[in-house]
């Protein structure tokens, strides 16, 4: 336990060093996100009317940080997968180190990374007009849970980066299936808009219930609220959803990780 | 005492469409501080031997120990014994080449003053000082070899993998990596190296095995490999095609068994004993006969031939044609 701790900070070390060493990389994923911000802000956001005059802008801003923490599933998933194809996993595995420091450094090196992006998008976000309407708890409450769901698409990424055959693949399967997950929410538009028979995904969709609890947190405009569980309890519901996808996602992605000696 | 031992392994690749038997049966014992040549062609199955006993694969049969201790149940103890260089480097683009010896020597479980004191002696050792402080994006390729080879010894484990240590080197950084390994060696580490250069397995095996299609078809020290070809052997290349009659008699007469011919080449291969001494009889009897020669040599096996013997075919190319 004591080894899995120090051996996965030295992989966590080695993990965040290279951000530096790439600064495109985190450049981008900044870039991209604040390019949602803008593309919201000003080109959709005068159509997109709130009720009661609220704010698009502080409506926006918590889903695009739910969306961006989303979006670091791929992130992790390339770089295992990199780690496998430069024949670093093998080098890790050769040496008599805990077997859990590689996944662990990777998905504390991420959810880090994560609070550094998360950091300069509310810069950005308080720039374009996004304030917290509430105090300094509520703003940690919301970044802790946006972190807690960082771990929790870490340990996606983990398996994913695991299951598939190459770094391409990774990058597609993430996109295939994360663009659906944050549009079929509460992100951009009301999920009253949505399709009837769609409206319960949207409405139990994690991402919404992590845009809701934060929003809500936040005093940031949150007016189509649904009915059910996820509308009334938001944040319970995402610490939920946290906790079912790690018992499902941390034992595969272990299994995926010992299977590389098949 | 064994330091590695191998009995019955066979690895079966399978993949939606095709299985591929890698491994069928591989026997090895590798006596401690000796060093074991695993030589054969590509695809015979060198790299997963090697990775089945670095505890990164597992045999579908069969049990191998490394160190007395079995690569599958007590991996973590054989981890902690060994070092890997596989066939390609495995080193992170993005650190330092200090930063990574740093790196795996924590994760050798070095203490961190340690770590540093011999990844800066490593560095020393393979000649990467001026390096040191790049990130590793920036080297040659040989320079990462170099590296690669300093991360697996940054335990100083008493039980060395090199899988194809040389290939991708330039002539002269091969003849360093030689010298590095002998060092080695010399200081009573036990190997096992791979290779598919002939030359390379007699120069630093003590004992070779030759792999084709996942099975060890020969085994013995190059000596004994070579003698099971054949002895020495005088090539003899005739200048004018008409005199190679006279010649091959000549031969026949000097050499003590049957001449070849290559007549493209005009040369003819006679097996011969007595070395040196029946060089200068067969020139001195082809001087006198007035045969011109463009080129005599008194030719040892080489392990291509023995290869050849072996298999039928040479260790370069499958093609049986090579062998007739
Ligand atoms: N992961 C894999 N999946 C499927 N087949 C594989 C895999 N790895 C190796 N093989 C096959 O197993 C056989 C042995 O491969 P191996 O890499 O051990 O050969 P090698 O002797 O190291 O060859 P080389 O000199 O080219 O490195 C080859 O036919 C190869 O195609
Ligand atoms: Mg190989």
């Amino acid at each position: 336990m004591n080894g899995a701790i120090s051996d996965g900070l030295i992989v966590t070390w080695r993990n965040l060093k290279r951000i530096p060493r790439i600064p495109e990389l985190a450049i981008f994923a900044i870039l991209q996100s604040v390019m949602f911000v803008l593309l919201f802000a000003f080109v959709f956001g005068g159509a997109i009317p709130l009720p009661d005059g609220g704010s698009y802008r502080e409506y926006l801003m918590p889903g695009i940080f739910a969306q961006t923490i989303v979006f670091a599933a791929a992130t992790t998933a390339i770089g295992m997968c990199d780690d496998i194809h430069k024949g670093l996993l093998d080098r890790f595995r050769s040496l008599p180190m805990s077997r859990s420091a590689v996944l662990i450094g990777r998905t504390v090196a991420d959810v880090v990374y994560n609070a550094g992006i998360l950091v300069v998008l509310m810069i950005s976000g308080y720039v374009v007009g996004w304030r917290i309407n509430t105090g300094l708890p509520e703003l940690l409450a919301g970044v802790g849970l946006l972190l807690l769901f960082a771990v929790a698409m870490a340990a996606i990424g983990v398996w994913l980066g695991l299951a598939v055959p190459s770094v391409e693949v990774a990058q597609q399967v993430s996109f295939t299936v994360l663009f659906p997950i944050t549009f079929l929410s509460n992100v951009f538009v009301p999920p009253q808009s949505l399709p009837e028979w769609l409206q319960p995904v949207a409405e139990w969709n994690p991402v919404s219930t992590l845009t809701a609890a934060t929003r809500e947190l936040w005093g940031n405009p949150n007016p189509y609220v649904g009915t059910g569980l996820p509308a009334e309890q938001p944040a319970l519901v995402t610490v939920i959803w946290v906790i079912v996808i790690l018992a499902i996602f941390l034992p595969a992605g272990v299994r995926r990780y010992r299977n590389l000696s098949r | 005492m064994a330091a590695i031992t191998a009995e019955g392994l066979v690895k079966i690749y399978r993949t939606r469409k095709t299985e591929v038997r890698a491994l069928d049966g591989v026997d090895l014992q590798v006596d401690e501080g000796t060093v074991m040549g695993l030589l054969g062609p590509n695809g015979a199955g060198k790299t997963t031997a090697v990775r089945i006993l670095a505890t990164l694969l597992r045999p579908d049969a069969g049990h191998a120990t490394v160190g007395g201790f079995d690569v599958v149940r007590e991996a973590h103890q054989v981890r902690s014994m060994i070092g890997l260089s596989g066939q390609y480097a495995a080193v992170d683009e993005n650190l330092t080449a200090r930063e990574n010896l740093w790196m795996f020597g924590r994760l050798y479980q070095l203490p961190s003053a340690e770590s540093s004191r011999r990844a800066a002696e490593l560095l020393v050792q393979f000649d990467l000082v001026e390096a040191a402080d790049r990130t590793v994006k920036t080297y040659s390729g040989g320079m990462r070899r170099r590296l690669d080879l300093a991360s697996a010894l940054i335990g100083r484990p008493r039980l060395l993998f090199l899988d194809e240590p040389t290939t991708g080197l330039d002539p002269r950084s091969r003849l360093g990596m030689w010298d590095v390994i002998r060092r080695l060696v010399r200081d009573g580490v036990t190997l096992l190296l791979t290779t598919q250069y002939l030359e390379e397995a007699d120069e630093l095996a003590d004992i070779i095995a030759v792999v084709d299609h996942g099975r060890i078809i020969a085994r013995g020290t190059a000596d004994q490999l070579k003698s099971q070809v054949g002895g020495e052997r005088i090539e003899v290349v005739v200048h004018d095609p008409s005199e190679i009659q006279r010649a091959a008699e000549i031969l026949a007469r000097d050499g003590s068994g049957q001449w070849t011919l290559d007549e493209h080449t005009r040369k003819l291969t006679v097996p011969a004993t007595g070395g040196a001494a029946k060089l200068i009889e067969v020139v001195r009897d082809l001087g006198e006969a007035g045969v011109e020669i463009d080129d005599i040599a008194l030719r040892r096996p080489t392990l291509d031939d023995v290869f050849l013997s072996l298999t039928g075919h040479t260790s370069e190319t499958e093609t049986p044609e090579a062998a007739a």
